[in-house]
């Protein structure tokens, strides 16, 4: 035969590889290279001075805000703070009891995380690790030195409230968001009443109240702390939160699973602890993440009640004499953290979503 | 004990348990509170409201002086609070739309930008971006000879921001009155290019026609009535400006902070609204015949904004809630001033904080009255 197939022409330059993609994506349509003219623009604006800020021209080494000569940050004053910023006041000798209950915590949450765990492994190791934690921080037994709680601060602090805040924070909007639900009246109008009183309200307001007026529900004897206030206000106002996701995933559930099961001839308690609720939780798990997220946020509002948060201890330290006008610097160090916790979370939900997504197709 | 396996016998029995718990729960505080308020010698009722208050407010919205009584300190905190907000919501409207459709554009480097926006403000604490924008930025500020001059009429240094201040003579009225002339009369344009569409097909740019008698009537009017509004400029008096209006550095930390922490939620808002719409919607109307334009405009966004508008009403009333956090840079909101310093001033936390309260609730269940009258008029009308 004479006739040779010839080969396919490549497509033409401007139709592949990266010209390609900045033709399509950059240069469409006469606005989109405005935009991106504009937006290269912002970008020179900010980035280089911010890079410069950050690393160039910062200060890494040294001890005294007098070595930090360069225009950029000063580094030197978060390295030199930074156990204040991660333990608050707790005694240095006993640091390494902060690490161990931050990675017994660390630890209960990887076990809840997982995959392969079972569910009584989970909620043994949430009930039992978080436990031995605080009596850990407490000490004053074994020789272990008594610390008292204002002396825990700094990102220690900010994972205490979180942490306690979401777990005793998920009972109790179980159990508002069920009353909720529920078919008796009674029970409904005081769940509702609860949920929306605490929705209606700013953070701060509650937090006012556990400092001030708690105190007078009580007799005498009867006295807290004031971090244990902060606890308490936190909790009751995540539990109308978490009410409100679960009550989410509860109406999500098909009324021919309740249907069902009444006909297996379940009572209620086992009906929702067997066919509802794991459905239902399942549901609202991105949600409950999403307020989650919003509650490690708002536990920097315990700055304004007095305790010393991880952003408060550094409110505290730029207002040292020996290293005024840092303020910036520890701001950012804040942010830094605070950023990276929320960004992992909620990283973590959108796995999560996409896994229980397929789930429900299968 | 057959009776008790009866469920509705069951259902009064858990609930008259519940009523005898809550109740001897309430009856145990209120004892409690009553007698920790007797020994401790704090006073208790409402009579505190009417008692002058003894302390000086740095701005207000109404006419303050330390003689005047708590219950007028209830008054100004509140109108900063309603007064912050209002502006809030609508720079952080503004922001968010405009970074919700950039974060939608297809170029890439625009996507990245408002993602990177949108990432970075929604995952830091609003109280931080209160202190930073208090204490970073506007601490940075020059200081007053040496403020920064926009049009030589905004003025920026340590102490806010200046800016010229409308003055209404007498004969303004007339303006307003053409302005909700022109409202009037732009409904009725409305109405008759909808019967010129439905008679003869003929498409009438009724925005364009709108939008220029809104601006033109009055425009028109100003100089017909002989201009009754005057402008007082902020001018440098010695050691500080004179005239004009102000915002406090207070102020606008925390506006600038509640605005672009709340524009963040809604520009995500706007995203997952656009992005809810089918996109076989997108197709039918393209094929169809539609311009880009014409589809946005008449399929995509009538079924976005249904998915759009109650987040964003949620997050007006977080930004409410929220303008709250003030306490930290002593801006004087309602928690500031009337949580703040007349709880201390008095001592009576409970009535103080009750009020508080209630009145947080007031506004909530305002705004979500008016969430749910426009989710009414939003839900697809089914036959």
């Amino acid at each position: 035969m004479v006739y040779d197939l010839k080969s396919a022409k490549e497509p033409p330059l401007k139709e592949r590889g990266a010209i390609a993609w900045i033709r399509h994506n950059l240069l469409s349509t006469p606005l989109n290279i405005i935009l991106t003219l504009v937006s290269i623009w912002l970008l020179y604006i900010i980035l280089p001075p911010l890079f410069n800020w950050f690393v160039l021209d910062a200060n890494f080494a040294g001890t005294t805000k007098a070595e930090c000569t360069n225009d950029g940050a000063c580094w030197v004053f978060i390295n030199q703070k930074l156990k204040l910023f991660i333990y608050g006041f707790y005694p240095e000798s006993e640091l390494w009891r902060a690490n161990l209950a931050i990675l017994l915590s660390g630890l209960a949450i990887f076990l809840v995380a997982s995959e392969k765990t079972s569910v009584k492994i989970k909620a043994t190791a949430l009930l039992i690790l978080p436990t031995i934690s605080t009596i850990l921080l407490i000490g004053g037994f074994l020789g272990l030195e008594h610390v008292a709680t204002d002396r825990w601060g700094g990102l220690l602090l900010t994972l205490i409230i979180s942490f306690v805040g979401i777990i005793a924070s998920f009972p109790l909007g179980l159990l508002f968001a069920l009353g909720r639900q529920s078919k008796m009246p009674i029970v409904k109008t005081l769940s509702v009443f609860y949920i929306e009183l605490i929705r209606g309200v700013p953070l701060i307001t509650l937090l006012f109240m556990a400092s001030v007026v708690l105190p007078l529900f009580f007799p005498d004897g009867v006295d807290f702390n004031k971090l244990m206030r902060a606890l308490i206000a936190i909790t009751l106002f995540q539990a109308a939160y978490v009410a409100e996701n679960i009550r989410g995933g509860l109406q999500a559930i098909p009324k021919g699973q309740y249907e069902a099961s009444s006909a297996l001839g379940l009572t209620y308690w086992k009906q929702m602890r067997l066919v509802i609720l794991p459905q239902a939780i399942k549901v609202a798990i991105p949600n409950l993440v999403g307020s989650f997220i919003a509650l490690f946020m708002d536990t920097s509002l315990v700055m304004i009640i007095g305790l010393y948060d991880v952003l408060s201890t550094v409110t505290l330290a730029s207002s040292d004499r020996d290293w005024l006008g840092l303020g910036t610097e520890g701001f950012v160090f804040v942010a830094i953290i605070y950023w990276v916790f929320n960004f992992a979370m909620s990283r973590y939900s959108v796995k999560l979503e996409k896994k229980l997504d397929t789930n429900r197709r299968d | 004990m057959r009776f008790l396996r009866d469920e509705k016998i069951r259902s009064i029995l858990y609930q008259l348990l519940t009523i005898v718990l809550f109740s001897l729960f309430v009856l145990y505080i209120a004892q409690n509170t009553a007698h920790n308020i007797e020994s401790r010698g704090i006073k208790s009722g409402f009579d505190f409201l009417n008692h002058s208050s003894g302390f000086d407010i740095t701005e207000s919205p109404i006419s303050y002086a330390s003689t005047d009584s708590h219950w007028r300190v209830f008054l100004v905190g509140l109108l900063n609070t309603l007064i912050v907000s209002f502006y809030g919501i609508i720079l952080a409207t503004i922001l968010g739309i405009f970074i919700g459709v950039a974060r939608l554009s297809k170029n890439w480097i625009v996507k990245t930008l408002a993602t990177s926006y949108i990432e970075l403000f929604r995952n830091i604490p609003i109280l931080l971006q209160i202190l930073f924008w208090y204490n970073v930025v506007l601490a940075a500020m020059p200081s007053v000879r040496n403020s920064y001059s926009f049009f030589d009429s905004f003025f920026i240094n340590q102490r806010g921001l200046f800016f010229p201040k409308a003055i209404f003579l007498e004969n303004a009225w007339i303006i307003g009155l053409g302005i909700i002339g022109a409202i009037v009369l732009g409904w009725f344009v409305k109405k008759s290019a909808k019967k010129r569409l439905d008679e003869h097909g003929k498409e009438t740019p009724v925005f364009t026609i709108n939008l220029a008698l809104f601006i033109l009537i009055p425009l028109a009017l100003y100089y017909i009535s002989g201009r009754p509004i005057n402008f007082e400029m902020p001018e440098f008096h010695g050691f500080n400006f004179k005239g004009g209006s102000t915002f406090t550095p207070e102020f606008l930390a925390l506006l600038l902070a509640l605005s672009v922490y709340t524009s963040s939620y809604i520009a995500e808002a706007i995203r997952s609204g656009i992005e809810a719409v089918n996109k076989g919607q997108k197709e039918a109307a393209t094929s169809l015949g539609l311009s880009p334009m014409q589809s946005l405009k008449l399929v995509v966004l009538p079924q976005a904004i249904r998915v759009s508008i109650p987040p964003i009403i949620n997050q007006y009333l977080n930004l409410i809630k929220n303008s709250s956090l003030a306490a930290a840079i002593g801006f004087p909101e309602l928690v500031t001033v009337f949580a703040g310093t007349s709880l201390n001033v008095t001592g009576q936390a409970l009535e103080i904080i009750a009020i508080t309260m209630l009145t947080y609730l007031i506004i909530s269940l305002i705004v979500s009255f008016i969430l749910n009258v426009i989710n009414k008029k939003l839900q697809i009308k089914e036959r």
